[in-house]
C-alpha cells in the first residue's frame, strides 16, 4: 500500500546545529502514526516542514505521491505545541476566520462550527472573546479549528496538554472517530500511555536522526525481554529450593502466608509454555504473563542509548 | 478570497472597531480645529475683560493721553494716592497708576497698582504710551516735529514672485510655506511612527498569543506579513481622510456660528489646509484677505496631497517592514527598545533637520536627504510647499519605492524565522543568522 506522506532524506540545518539529518519515513494511510523524541529532537522541525512553514534544506515530501505543494496546506490540520488565539477577538468570528484561511467558505465554516461547537456543548461561547475563556476552554476552540476543514492529514503536536482528564478521555474519543472517518493522524508526544493506546505505528527520532520505525505491537515484540510475572496461590513448602533448581534468574519475590508473587527473566530460548510447565509444581498458578516492555522502557532504552556518545559541534 | 486579503480584512476591521480609533478620529480633527479656532476665539474674548484705570499723574505730562479703549477706561484723578489705594481694594477702580513728580526734569518711573496681577498687556501699553509721550516731548524740546518722524516711518510691502522656465510667475509666501512645509512633515512624521509601531505591536500580540503558528500553517508568513502592513496602512489612510473632511466640516461649522466675513468664507470651503492658512492671521484687513486669496492660489495643493499621500505610503511601508522584523524578533514590547532605537533614527533626525531645511529648502542637505529612502518622506514635506522640480520629485519617490522593497525583502526574512523563535531575546549577530537560513 502506498503511504499516505513519504518523507524522503530530509535535512535541516540551523546556524550551528543539524535539525534533522537525512530523516525518511513513511506514513501509512488512516493510521495513527506517532512521532516521538526527546526535546529537541528534531520532531518540530519535521512537522513544520510537512506543514510548509519553513523549508527543508534537502530531501523530499511527497503527498500521496505528489511533491509538497502550496495547496496541500488546505488538506492538513495543525495543532502546534505553541498555540493560542487571538485574545480580544470573539470565538465565533475568530473561528470563521481560521477557517477561511484554510479555504473554507464563510458560510460552510459556520454550519460545521455550530454543529461541532454542538458537540461539545459550547454553542454559548460562540460571541464570547477569547480572553474570557479558561485556558482548556481555548484549548478545545483550537482542536475544533483544526479539524473543521476535514484534512486529510492531521498534526497533534501534544494535543492533550492543558486538559483535564475528562477532556483528554472526550479528544482521544474524537481523535479515534476522525481515524474512522479516513483521516491520517501524526500525532507527537511525550506522553507513551497515549501512544500504546492511540497510535499503530511509532518512529523514534533523537538528535535529528531516526533511531526507530514501526507498528506499535511489532516493537514490543521485538524489543521484549523475556521477563515474566507470576503469581502462586497456597505454595508448595519447599518452592524456594525448587525455584532455585529451575533455569531462571529470579529479580524480585513477594511471598506472604498463602500467596507468592515471582518477578522474573529467563533466556530467549525457552519458551513461556515450558516455563509454565516448571511454574505448575510450585503451586497454584492464578496468574502468569510476559511482560512486554511499555513504549516508555522503548524509548528510554533507545534515547538513552544514543545520548551518551558526545553530541556533535 | 486571496489569503492576503483576508489577512487585511481583519487588520483593518479589528482596528477601525476599536473605541481608541474611534474617538482618536474625532479628537484628532477636534484638537485641529481648536487648534485654530482657540486663538480666534480667545482674540474676541480679550476684549470682554474691561479695567477701570484711576491714573494719577503729577507731572501732569500725561493727562489724556491714554487713549480710552474698549476694554480699558482710564480716569484721571485728582486725589492722594492712599485713598485710592483703598479704591482699589474695594474695586472702585481695577488699577491705579502713580506717576510720581520726578527728581530730575523727566518723568522716568511710574508705580501701577491692583489687587491683582497686572495684565502683561496692560502694563506694556502704559509704559509704551509713557514713552512715546516723553519721546515725543525730547525731540520737541531739540526741535524737531513728532509729525515729521511719523511720516518719515514707512512700511514696506514685499512681493516675492517666483519665475517659471516657461515664463509663468507665482507669487510665492515664504511663511505659509514655511508653516505647510513644517506641518506636513511632522504630520508625516506622526503617522509614520503610530502606524508602524501598530504593526510591531500587532506582531507582538500574535507572538505572545502563539496564534502565529496556527496562522502560518494556513499561509506563508510573508502573506501574513504582508496582510498586516497593508491593512494597517488603510487604517491609517482612512484617519487621514476622516480627519480632512471631519476637520473641514467642523471649521465650516465654527464659519457658520460666528459668521465669518464672505470673503472668509470662500476661503473657508476650500478645505482643511486652506481654512488653516486662513485662522493663521486671524485679525486681518481686507487687503490682507486678498493676499489670503493669492497665498491659497499660490500652493499647489494636488501635488501636496498626493505627495502626502504617497510619501506616508512609502516611507510608512519602508518602516512598518523594519518595525515588524522588530515585532518578530522580540517577545514582549519591552525588549524592542534596542532595535528601536537604531531604526527610528534616522526618521528623527529627519524632523529635526526639517526645522533647519526650511530656512534653505534647495540646498544640498535638503537635496540628499530628500533623495535616501529613510528621511526622504519627513524631508520632502518641508520642501514641497516652496515647488520641487518634478524630475527630482519623480527620482526621489523611486529610490522610496526602492526602498521599501529592500527592507520588506530584508524584514521578510527575519519575520519568517523570528515568529517562531520563542524564549530568548536575540542578539544583533543572531538576527544576521537568521538573514542566511
Amino acid at each position: 500500500m502506498q503511504a499516505y506522506l513519504s518523507i524522503q532524506e530530509v535535512t535541516k540545518r540551523y546556524a550551528n546545529h543539524l535539525a534533522l539529518g537525512e530523516v525518511s519515513l513513511e506514513i501509512p494511510q488512516n493510521k495513527i502514526f506517532g512521532l516521538l523524541g526527546p526535546n529537541g529532537a528534531g520532531k518540530t522541525s519535521l512537522i513544520r516542514i510537512i506543514n510548509q512553514i519553513t523549508a527543508p534544506d534537502s530531501g523530499q515530501i511527497f503527498i500521496k505521491g505528489q511533491s509538497l505543494q502550496a495547496d496541500h496546506v488546505t488538506r492538513i490540520g495543525y495543532l502546534p505545541e505553541e498555540r493560542g488565539l487571538y485574545k480580544k477577538m470573539k470565538v465565533g468570528e475568530q473561528a470563521i476566520y481560521l477557517a477561511q484561511l484554510k479555504g473554507m467558505s464563510k458560510h460552510e465554516a459556520r454550519i460545521k462550527l455550530k454543529d461541532w461547537f454542538k458537540k461539545f456543548d459550547i454553542l454559548n461561547w460562540w460571541d464570547r472573546k477569547v480572553e474570557e475563556l479558561s485556558k482548556g476552554m481555548q484549548q478545545k476552540i483550537q482542536f475544533v479549528v483544526t479539524v473543521l476543514h476535514e484534512p486529510e492529514l492531521l498534526i497533534f503536536d501534544e494535543p492533550f496538554s492543558g486538559f483535564d482528564p475528562i477532556n483528554v478521555n472526550l479528544l482521544k474519543a474524537e481523535i479515534l472517530k476522525l481515524k474512522d472517518q479516513g483521516a491520517t493522524i501524526i500525532f507527537s508526544t511525550h506522553n507513551m500511555a497515549s501512544v500504546e493506546e492511540l497510535c499503530d505505528q511509532i518512529a523514534l527520532i533523537n538528535q535529528g536522526k531516526k533511531v526507530l520505525e514501526g507498528e506499535v505491537n511489532a516493537l514490543k515484540d521485538a524489543n521484549r525481554n523475556y521477563t515474566y510475572n507470576c503469581e502462586i496461590h497456597h505454595p508448595v513448602s519447599d518452592w524456594n529450593t525448587m525455584l532455585e533448581r529451575l533455569p531462571v534468574e529470579l529479580l524480585q519475590t513477594k511471598a506472604e502466608p498463602n500467596k507468592i508473587n515471582l518477578h522474573l527473566k529467563t533466556a530467549p530460548a525457552l519458551s513461556s509454555n515450558e516455563l509454565l510447565k516448571m511454574m505448575l509444581p510450585l503451586g497454584e498458578v492464578s496468574s502468569f504473563q510476559e511482560l512486554l516492555p511499555s513504549m516508555n522502557d522503548i524509548f528510554i532504552q533507545k534515547v538513552g542509548k544514543s545520548a551518551n556518545p558526545a553530541s556533535d559541534e | 478570497m486571496n489569503k492576503t486579503l483576508l489577512i487585511l480584512k481583519r487588520e483593518y476591521l479589528t482596528r477601525v472597531k476599536k473605541k481608541s480609533f474611534i474617538i482618536m478620529t474625532f479628537l484628532g480633527p477636534l484638537l485641529m480645529a481648536a487648534l485654530m479656532i482657540v486663538p480666534v476665539v480667545l482674540a474676541t474674548l480679550q476684549n470682554i475683560c474691561e479695567k477701570n484705570i484711576a491714573v494719577v499723574d503729577e507731572t501732569n505730562w500725561f493727562i489724556g493721553k491714554f487713549e480710552q479703549g474698549d476694554n480699558l477706561q482710564f480716569h484721571y484723578v485728582f486725589e492722594p494716592v492712599d485713598s485710592l489705594k483703598q479704591k482699589v481694594l474695594t474695586g472702585q477702580f481695577d488699577i491705579l497708576v502713580y506717576i510720581p513728580r520726578p527728581e530730575l526734569n523727566i518723568p522716568v518711573n511710574a508705580e501701577v497698582y491692583s489687587n491683582r496681577q497686572v495684565p502683561l498687556n496692560v502694563s506694556s501699553y502704559i509704559k509704551n504710551t509713557m514713552s512715546k509721550e516723553v519721546e515725543a516731548k525730547k525731540l520737541l524740546a531739540s526741535g524737531i516735529d513728532p509729525d515729521i518722524i511719523k511720516s518719515a516711518k514707512t512700511s514696506i510691502n514685499l512681493v516675492t514672485i517666483r519665475i517659471d522656465e516657461d515664463g509663468g510667475e507665482t507669487k510665492s509666501f515664504t511663511e505659509i510655506n514655511v508653516a505647510l512645509g513644517l506641518f506636513g512633515s511632522i504630520l508625516i512624521y506622526f503617522f509614520i511612527f503610530i502606524f508602524s509601531s501598530q504593526v510591531m505591536r500587532g506582531i507582538i500580540e500574535e507572538k505572545t498569543s502563539r496564534i502565529v503558528e496556527v496562522i502560518v500553517s494556513s499561509v506563508r508568513p510573508f502573506e501574513l506579513m504582508m496582510g498586516k502592513i497593508s491593512g494597517i496602512a488603510l487604517v491609517g489612510l482612512t484617519q487621514f481622510l476622516l480627519w480632512i473632511v471631519l476637520t473641514g466640516s467642523i471649521y465650516g461649522v465654527f464659519v457658520i456660528i460666528y459668521g465669518v466675513p464672505e470673503s472668509r468664507q470662500a476661503l473657508g470651503s476650500g478645505g482643511s489646509m486652506i481654512s488653516q492658512a486662513n485662522t493663521m492671521l486671524p485679525e486681518m484687513d481686507n487687503t490682507a484677505v486678498l493676499k489670503v486669496f493669492e497665498v491659497v492660489e499660490a500652493i499647489n495643493f494636488p501635488v501636496i496631497i498626493f505627495s502626502f499621500i504617497f510619501y506616508f505610503l512609502g516611507g510608512y511601508l519602508l518602516y512598518a517592514a523594519l518595525f515588524a522584523a522588530i515585532g518578530s524578533a522580540v517577545d514582549n514590547e519591552a525588549d524592542t527598545q534596542q532595535f528601536m532605537l537604531p531604526v527610528s533614527i534616522p526618521l528623527i533626525l529627519g524632523l529635526v533637520i526639517s526645522n533647519f531645511i526650511v530656512n534653505n529648502p534647495e540646498g544640498s542637505l535638503a537635496f540628499w536627504l530628500s533623495m535616501i529612502p529613510f528621511t526622504s518622506p519627513v524631508v520632502m514635506m518641508v520642501r514641497i510647499p516652496f515647488g520641487v522640480p518634478y524630475g527630482e520629485l519623480a527620482l526621489s519617490m523611486a529610490f522610496l519605492i526602492a526602498g521599501f522593497l529592500f527592507t520588506t525583502w530584508f524584514a521578510a526574512k527575519i519575520y519568517r524565522t523570528g515568529i517562531l523563535m520563542y524564549g530568548k531575546k536575540p542578539s544583533y549577530r543572531e538576527l544576521w543568522k537568521w538573514l542566511k537560513y
